[in-house]
């Protein structure tokens, strides 16, 4: 085996940590039953492997090595720790039987644990257990990076503009709490199963969108944000096949994903859907969501929201040009959106869609009940919307009041600085 | 960061070593890297631009060490991931020869 330096052997345990932390952690989780300990458990074996690594060079099994020695890390805990001692009694009978012989002498069922038998199920379990209601969105964010994306601290923290200390208190915090409120290791059982399954797809689709239009700091993209919400999302679309919105939401992201480029200016501007330069679409991804797209339709149920939004999404993929744009269809859908998730932003989104396939006249009249909601006082986008359609019915006047009331709003210095050339644009006031 | 990574040398599959295969392709498809992956027809055609003219012949070329046999187009996080997926497919694969270069384009 090739010798390695230390730099070396410690960014290739990086790179195995990441492809395997999440199977481990899932693994041990299923033995000793505590997310936090597995974690911890898995922890000890990396740095074992730090320590071991440049001398010995990577095992032939990497997975497998880290697995087993977490397992002698276990034994010698349960033998040290009264915290596991303590768990093992809390246990049931049976449980206790099963998880001691697990750690002991269950040869089998450890083998099975390396060699990926039922890894699948416990990967699951450790996406519903790290998305728990009971958490923060916050806390399950920022949990399910470090457990299943094989995250440091330290990479969560950046990518969410905050300190590492702050990161790490919420995980450990997080963990306390699943200790605390006895949360079981499992997929959940059928009567709540569907609204934590909605639960795991918030926690994806919030850390995609947090990486797409990034709320806070300089940059309007945080890309490596978006790929890790793809990694999980394609990841829980292997592991949960016969959910028609797993399927949906990795379509999403897949074809959101495919514009990234195209969506920032030379300047680091927005470059509005309809103007991008559709040769920058990634058309791989594109092809990706198309097929997402395709698994969830054929499980032949009712569509869910995210499957409505990626269908929304395909239509723009499939058009060749902005004037291609099937906006009838996308209107249908929008009315559909709507009915699922009866939100104002849906409402905008259907006005903008109509007043390309029927006019801005009735795009417009659309947005008339909107500007009565309170939860759209502050939304730029409205403002936005309706000084675009006022303009393109040339009602300059009201348009240009229109963009200045937006610029006032909008958040993103580079945003106001266009919405406020947008109302200059419309002609002098007065 | 995304990979493409090939194989120009490689023993012949045999039926175990497909279904190994099978399972590394699926496990790095439930891990989210693996975007996709082929074999290359052998034969070939080559296309010569000289000049303004284009010259196409069709193989097969007997002197061509270099053939791409397969590829794997991988979505991963470092240059290092992309050595440890290859590492995978080579302990499945056994004796042969490959390369791993970045993509660059959309991304």
């Amino acid at each position: 085996m090739r010798l390695m330096t230390v730099p070396e052997a410690h960014r290739a345990i990086d790179a195995v940590w990441r492809l395997e932390s999440a199977r481990i952690i899932a693994g041990l989780a299923r033995l000793v039953n505590d997310v936090g300990l597995a974690e911890e458990l898995a922890q000890d074996a990396q740095v074992a492997a730090l320590r071991q690594w440049p001398e010995s060079g990577i095992p032939p099994n990497p997975g497998a090595w880290l697995m087993a020695t977490a397992r002698h890390q276990a034994i010698d805990r349960i033998r040290r720790n009264e915290r596991l001692a303590r768990k093992v009694e809390q246990l049931g009978h049976q449980a206790r039987q099963q998880q001691q012989s697990a750690i002991f002498g269950g040869q089998p069922e450890l083998d099975a644990v390396i060699e990926g038998e039922g890894v699948a199920d416990d990967l699951l379990r450790l996406m519903f257990i790290a998305c728990h209601p009971v958490l923060s969105t916050e806390a399950r964010a920022a949990l399910t990076l470090k457990l299943l994306g094989g995250l440091t601290t330290g990479e969560i923290a950046r990518a969410f503009l905050t300190s590492e200390a702050a990161i790490a208190q919420r995980i450990v915090r997080a963990k306390r709490t699943l200790a605390g409120q006895q949360i079981p290791f499992e997929v959940p059982p059928e009567p709540e199963r569907a609204a934590r399954l909605a639960s795991v797809l918030e926690v994806i689709y919030l850390i995609f969108n947090e990486g797409y239009t990034a709320t806070a700091g300089d940059d309007w993209i945080r890309p490596e944000l978006c790929y890790e919400a793809l990694r999980l999302g394609r990841m829980l679309a292997e592991l949960s096949p016969g959910e028609p919105e797993v399927h949906g939401l990795a379509a999403l992201m897949e074809l959101q994903a495919s514009r990234m480029r195209a969506r920032l200016g030379p300047a680091g501007e927005p470059i509005p859907l309809l103007e991008q330069n559709r040769g920058a679409w990634d058309q791989l991804l594109i092809r990706r969501g198309f097929a997402a797209l395709l698994r969830a339709e054929r499980l032949g149920r009712p569509p869910g929201p995210y499957m409505v939004q990626a269908a929304i999404a395909a239509c723009h993929a499939r058009a060749r040009s902005a004037g291609d744009t099937d906006w009838e269809r996308i209107v249908a859908l929008y009315e559909l959106l709507a009915a699922l998730t009866p939100t104002p932003v849906v409402e905008l989104n259907r006005a903008v869609a109509v007043a390309m396939a029927f006019g801005p006249e009735r795009g417009l009249e659309l947005t008339d009940p909107l500007t009565a909601r309170p939860e759209m006082r502050g939304y730029h986008l409205l403002p936005t919307v309706r000084g675009d359609l006022l303009a393109r019915l040339g009602r300059h006047e009201e348009a240009r009041t229109e963009f200045e009331r937006a610029a006032s709003l909008a958040r993103n210095a580079r945003e106001r600085a266009i919405l406020l050339g947008r109302a200059a644009a419309c002609g002098p006031g007065g | 960061m995304r990979f493409l990574m090939t194989t120009t040398a490689a023993d012949p599959p045999d039926e175990k070593m497909m279904a190994e295969m099978d399972r590394l392709v699926g496990e790095m498809t439930q891990k989210g890297v693996l975007l996709a992956a082929g074999g290359l027809d052998q034969v070939g055609t080559r296309v010569v631009s000289s000049g303004g003219k284009i010259t196409v012949t069709d193989g097969p070329f007997t002197e061509a060490k270099e053939t791409i046999l397969s590829f794997a187009l991988v979505e991963v996080r470092s240059k290092e991931e992309a050595i440890e997926l290859s590492r995978r497919f080579w302990q499945i694969a056994g004796s042969g020869e490959g390369q791993i270069r970045q993509v660059y384009g959309p991304e």
